[in-house]
Formats: structure tokens, C-alpha cells, sequence
């Protein structure tokens, strides 16, 4: 659906200066603008009012386990990689109000669907892990069996403006997940912050949505030289990626090694808190829960995010069938790589890295992948650490 | 000229929302088994055997339950329930005229057009009759189409055995071959003892033309299903129904996954050949 829906024109040049006034388009237009801002030390994604709200001259280490946002010498606005919160947290929000039944008389209710209010909502410096995570999603909440209705609404009338990575975490692996560090799809503009010489974004437009953004920005024709930095930014990027996850059967590797003894390894590390799929921009697990008014008259039926790391997760009347942490880790682990593909014809990661960083005890899954290639290739080599 | 836009099409009801059926009656079959009626009028769930419904318990949730009446009649919509969580309990301390919250149906249901022309072996296990009672119901509304119509049915004792009408009914007309064991008797009970897997050598069909439906717990079923294939039955036309957690019913909170299958959608009935391997990994 994001597909160019014309033939991409030239790219132009929108001085820093001039950033406010795609803001101001934007809002203009009647979007709620939604992007990087800094709060407590860490960039997430909140309501924009102008330029002045993205984190200037910021930057971020990011290590397993580790995140910190580190000052920056030069005034970059997009001088980090990303933080803990991703578009699933503006298009499928951790509790979404369902519906509610009201009571009638001593034993009859009638059931009332929940307002879904659905604002004009433009996502501003998604990077191209995230467009490719809202392009996993579409496929699974939008493009299923039954699409979701909450996605649904949100995804309706959303624009998206996304921004190239120029200096990826060390957690980064879109390379190896082919989603990054640069892209031409998946938004309607797409900027690329061009830092030496005159502090500039080159502008690119793949749909009439983008381009008429553009139309009223005062902007000026891409130079070669303006492209050619452009190329050596994303070539810089990603050769600066220092994790690799190798993609090449991985999803046989898993699915031919349930029984592996790095599972037991992970598990003794895995504290099972669910921080990994809260992070991550493509689970989608939920459950409900039900809660009823003081007077006992309305009774509210609510989704919520759900983790596949929780014993709860798979409670049957009489036990959970994924009791240990092995189990859970692996159901995740598996999922997320392997049998996503047979399910939605794609990939459940992105390459994002926010597991890894996020991960309380520094879980590394294009290690622990490698470790079970490794170790399955040669059956002498230690599977334990 | 002035072009008015089209109407945008906004569903009033999503897939996710009950619908408000008032119970018509509850009927205990055991001490912690019930089956609830409700008469849908305005909104009946046309359904086939082997699918389930969202059940729903003003304030206390929802629970994925088996229909388990006739599907010839849906002005007649039957749920059998064992209380076992907090909605499978509220379930069974429900009063007729209390309404409940319904919606589905959902599943893939048995795959009773292909026993057509073949024995139809049906095993249960404890509440296991729920799913299969349809199919039973409306393999006999054709019997011709049928060769044997065998069930061989376990309970842990006599007094969880459910349905017992409907198999004093079957037994008497010898429309089926009622065979019935308890994992332990009591006092009065002339009936077989014993777990119903030691039943599958030696009860009449044809292991090479039949259909097998199976349902209880997942260890009964295992041993089942090496019984049948030791009898020669072939393992893509031996069917099971599995349980697992289900919050959805559409294959979208990811509760029911086993391996790349989501259960509520993509099952829950299964042939042998696609999940043996599956349940065979612990914990999967």
C-alpha cells in the first residue's frame, strides 16, 4: 500500500534551518506529529510541537544490556539510533479498550463497542528498521486472516516521514536483515541528515501524500555532491554495523535444532521478563482482561500486550504447556525467526537491535544463533558457555 | 456539480465483540460438567462439527468452549463445560435466563464428508465427547453413507461419564457400537474397566477404510493414535482436536501457537501426519 504511486522525482535539499516548516506543514495539515524527543535520558517517540523538541545534538551507546544517550559534537537532530519505543506503540498501543457490557436488570447485559477515536497521526524520523517493522505488522494485523480493528484505524489515515541512519548502535543489524541502514520504500517523505558542510536533509517523496509536503517546503534540487554524500553516509553506516545475524537458513537451523543444549544455556542467563517482546516493534501477542465498575454495572473488556515469556501465557485449565524458561525463550526465539516466515511470508525481526540493548542480563540473539549454527555444524564444538 | 463522497463503510461490530444470547437452560451432567442451552432467534451461529465459540461470563471473561449440539438445529445452541478455570467455573454456577455473551464459531471443523463411504471410529476421553458429539449427531442424521459407526469412550470413573442419554439412546438402537471403559469403578458398575487406549485392538473396524476422531487429553491421544497406527490406520486420516490457550479465536494473540500453527484457526482439528512431530517436542 505504501508502494510508490508515482514515478519518484528528484531529490531536493531542505536546509536544517527549514525542518520547522515541515513540522508546521505537518501540523498545519491536521496531524498529530508523533517522533524523537528526549525524556529521562532517553529518546522514545512522543507528540511533537516543532523542531525545537527533537533531541539536537544527542547521540546514544548502546551495548547489550546498556543504553545511554551521550552528547554529540556537531548539532545533529537524528544523531542516535533507536530507542525503546517503536510505531507499534502509536498504532497498536499497549491497551486498547475492546468493548463493555452493561448490565440490565439482575442477569442481562448489553454489549457496547468501545470509542476508537482515530486523530490524523503523522510518525516523523521513523528509521528504516521501523518502516520495515510497520511493513511486518501490516502483514500480520492489516493483511491476516481477520485484520485487526484497532491497527485498522490507526493505519487508515496515517502519514509517514522516515529518516536514514547515518550512526547506527552497535546493537544495529539491519544490514543483515536487509531493512536498513538506508531505504526507498515504506514512507511518503524520507529525509537523510547530511551533517558535513551545510547541515541539511536530502528529501525524497515516494508517494503524491510526501510530495505535496514537499511542494511547500522551500527547498532547492539535490547536487551530485549532495547524492554522493548521501552514498557515502549509508555506506559509512553500514559498515560501522558490528553485528551480523546470517539469515541463510536460519529458519531450518532453528526449527532442526528444538533439542539443541544452547537452549538450556540461554536459560540459565533469561530472566523471562518480557522486555525483549515489549521492545521489539513486531510482536504482536495480546490478551484481554476484564474489569468491572464499582457498582457492578459496566463491565470493560480491554487487550493488552502480551509476552510469550510469561507462564501464563500458555495456562490451559489444568497447567501452562511452556513451564520452563527454556521453552518460552525458545517459543520466542523460534517464532521470531523461523515459523513468522511459514506463517506471514517474512521475517518476525527487523534487524532493530532493541532486544539486545534492552535485555536486562545482554541476551544477544545473532550470537545465540550462531553459537546453535556453530555448534550444529561441528557437534564437537562447545554449545555451552 | 457536487460529488458526495460514499458513505465509508464502518463496521459496527468487530471480530473481537460478543454477542448477548440469554440461557435457555443448564443442564448438569456431572458434578463438574455442564451443558448450557441458549435459543438464538435473531442471531443463530450456523456451525460445524468439531468448531468452537468465545464464551463469555458478564465480568469474568471468556473461554474457548466446543458446541456441542446438533448443527441441524441452530435454534438450539448447546456448550458443554467443565469447571476447571474462573470462567469455566462461572459457567457452570450459571442460572437459565441469566444471559452470556457469545461468539464464533471458529476452527476448522472434523472432516466428516471424507469417513463418507467408510467406518467412522470415534474416541473419547473424559469431556473429549463434547467436540464429537456433533459429528456423531449428524453422521447418524445420514447412516447409510457410513460403514461402522464405532465409540469407544473413557471416563475416569462413572460418575464423570457425560452424555449418558444420548449413548443409552445410541446403544439401544444399535445405530452405533457403544463402547464405554472407566480408568476406575465403583461400586454397582458392570461396565469395563480399564483406559480407553487398551479398547483400540480389539473393537470391529476396517483400520485400511476408516476415519478416526479423536479427542481427550493429549496423552490419551498419543497413545491412541500409536494404538490406531498399529492397527494399520493411516496417520493423515486419524484427526484430533487440541487445546491450548485461546484469547483470540481469529489467530491474532498468538496464544495458540504450536510451532507455525495457530490452533484456533488453523486447527483445532488436526490430522496426525501434521502435528505428531509438533506435540513429540516438550513444551513446544
Amino acid at each position: 500500500m505504501y508502494a510508490p504511486e508515482v514515478e519518484a522525482p528528484a531529490a531536493v535539499v531542505l536546509p536544517a534551518s527549514g525542518l520547522d516548516d515541515l513540522l508546521t506543514a505537518l501540523t498545519g495539515r491536521g496531524y498529530e506529529v508523533r517522533g524523537p524527543t528526549l525524556r529521562d535520558g532517553v529518546v522514545i517517540h512522543d507528540r511533537l510541537t516543532g523542531a525545537q523538541d527533537l533531541p539536537r545534538g544527542v547521540g546514544d551507546e548502546q551495548r547489550p544490556g546498556h543504553y545511554r544517550t551521550t552528547p554529540r559534537e556537531d548539532d545533529a537532530l537524528f544523531g542516535y539510533a533507536v530507542g525503546p519505543s517503536s510505531a507499534k506503540r502509536a498504532l497498536f498501543p499497549p491497551r486498547q479498550p475492546l468493548w463493555s457490557a452493561v448490565s440490565v436488570g439482575d442477569a442481562d447485559f448489553e454489549i457496547r463497542e468501545a470509542d476508537r477515536p482515530s486523530p490524523r497521526v503523522a510518525l516523523f524520523g521513523l528509521r528504516p528498521c521501523e518502516l520495515a517493522a510497520i511493513a511486518v505488522q501490516d502483514r500480520v494485523l492489516l493483511h491476516g486472516a481477520v485484520p485487526d480493528e484497532v491497527y485498522t484505524a490507526n493505519r487508515a489515515d496515517l502519514l509517514l516521514i522516515g529518516v536514514e541512519c547515518g550512526d547506527p548502535a552497535a546493537t544495529c543489524f539491519c544490514s543483515s536483515m536487509a531493512t536498513g541502514p538506508g531505504t526507498d520504500q515504506g514512507a511518503d517523505l524520507l529525509l537523510t541528515e547530511l551533517l558535513g558542510g551545510e547541515h541539511r536533509f536530502l528529501l525524497r517523496a515516494p508517494t503524491a501524500a510526501g510530495q505535496a509536503l514537499v511542494a511547500d517546503l522551500d527547498t532547492r534540487p539535490a547536487t551530485e555532491a549532495d547524492l554522493a554524500a548521501r552514498d557515502a553516509l549509508l555506506e559509512d553506516a553500514a559498515g560501522a554495523m558490528e553485528r551480523h545475524l546470517d539469515t541463510d537458513g536460519v529458519h531450518d537451523l532453528l526449527l532442526g535444532n528444538l533439542e539443541h543444549p544452547r537452549w538450556d544455556d540461554i536459560a540459565k542467563r533469561c530472566l523471562a521478563c518480557g522486555n525483549c517482546t515489549l521492545v521489539c516493534p513486531t510482536c504482536f501477542c495480546t490478551t484481554v482482561e476484564d474489569t468491572t465498575d464499582l457498582a457492578g454495572t459496566t463491565a470493560t473488556r480491554e487487550r493488552r500486550w502480551d509476552s510469550c515469556f510469561s507462564l501464563d501465557f500458555t495456562h490451559t485449565g489444568p497447567a501452562s504447556v511452556r513451564n520452563t524458561t527454556r521453552a518460552r525463550y525458545r517459543q520466542w526465539l523460534t517464532h521470531k525467526l523461523a515459523t513468522w516466515i511459514d506463517q506471514f511470508d517474512t521475517s518476525g525481526c527487523v534487524g532493530c537491535g532493541r532486544c539486545i540493548t534492552w535485555c536486562p542480563v545482554g541476551i544477544d540473539l545473532t550470537a545465540e544463533v550462531a553459537t546453535i549454527k556453530r555448534t550444529s555444524e561441528d557437534p564437537d564444538a562447545p554449545a555451552r558457555s | 456539480m457536487t460529488v458526495l463522497d460514499a458513505p465509508v463503510e464502518v463496521p459496527t461490530r468487530g471480530a473481537l465483540t460478543s454477542r448477548p444470547y440469554q440461557v435457555s437452560s443448564v443442564r448438569h451432567q456431572t458434578h463438574d460438567i455442564v451443558t448450557i442451552d441458549v435459543a438464538p432467534q435473531q442471531h443463530p451461529i450456523a456451525f460445524k462439527p468439531g468448531q468452537f465459540d468465545m464464551v463469555y461470563v458478564y465480568g469474568v471473561g471468556e473461554a474457548a468452549i466446543s458446541i456441542s449440539s446438533d448443527p441441524a438445529t441452530p435454534g438450539l445452541l448447546s456448550h458443554t463445560i467443565r469447571a476447571v478455570g474462573w470462567v469455566t467455573k462461572a459457567l457452570n454456577d450459571l442460572q437459565p435466563g441469566t444471559t452470556i455473551g457469545i461468539r464464533g464459531p471458529y476452527g476448522r471443523p472434523w472432516p466428516l464428508e471424507e469417513a463418507e463411504g467408510k467406518d467412522l471410529v470415534v474416541i473419547t476421553g473424559g469431556i473429549g465427547m463434547a467436540p464429537v458429539r456433533p459429528a456423531i449427531v449428524q453422521a447418524l442424521r445420514h447412516r447409510e453413507r457410513f460403514g461402522r459407526i464405532v465409540l469407544l469412550k473413557g471416563a475416569r470413573s462413572p460418575r464423570d461419564l457425560v452424555f449418558r442419554d444420548d449413548l443409552d439412546r445410541w446403544h439401544a438402537d444399535r445405530s452405533i457400537d457403544v463402547h464405554v471403559t472407566v480408568d476406575s469403578a465403583v461400586r454397582g458398575w458392570s461396565g469395563r474397566v480399564g483406559v480407553v487406549t487398551k479398547l483400540i485392538p480389539r473393537v470391529p473396524f476396517d483400520p485400511e477404510n476408516s476415519v478416526i476422531l479423536l479427542c481427550g487429553p493429549e496423552v490419551m491421544m498419543w497413545f491412541s493414535a500409536e494404538a490406531l497406527l498399529g492397527r494399520g490406520v493411516p496417520a493423515e486420516r486419524i484427526y484430533v482436536t487440541l487445546e491450548r490457550n485461546m484469547k483470540c479465536g481469529v489467530g491474532s494473540c498468538g496464544h495458540c501457537q504450536l510451532g507455525s500453527k495457530f490452533l484456533c484457526r488453523d486447527g483445532p482439528v488436526f490430522s496426525w501426519d501434521e502435528v505428531a512431530a509438533l506435540l513429540d517436542v516438550r513444551e513446544l
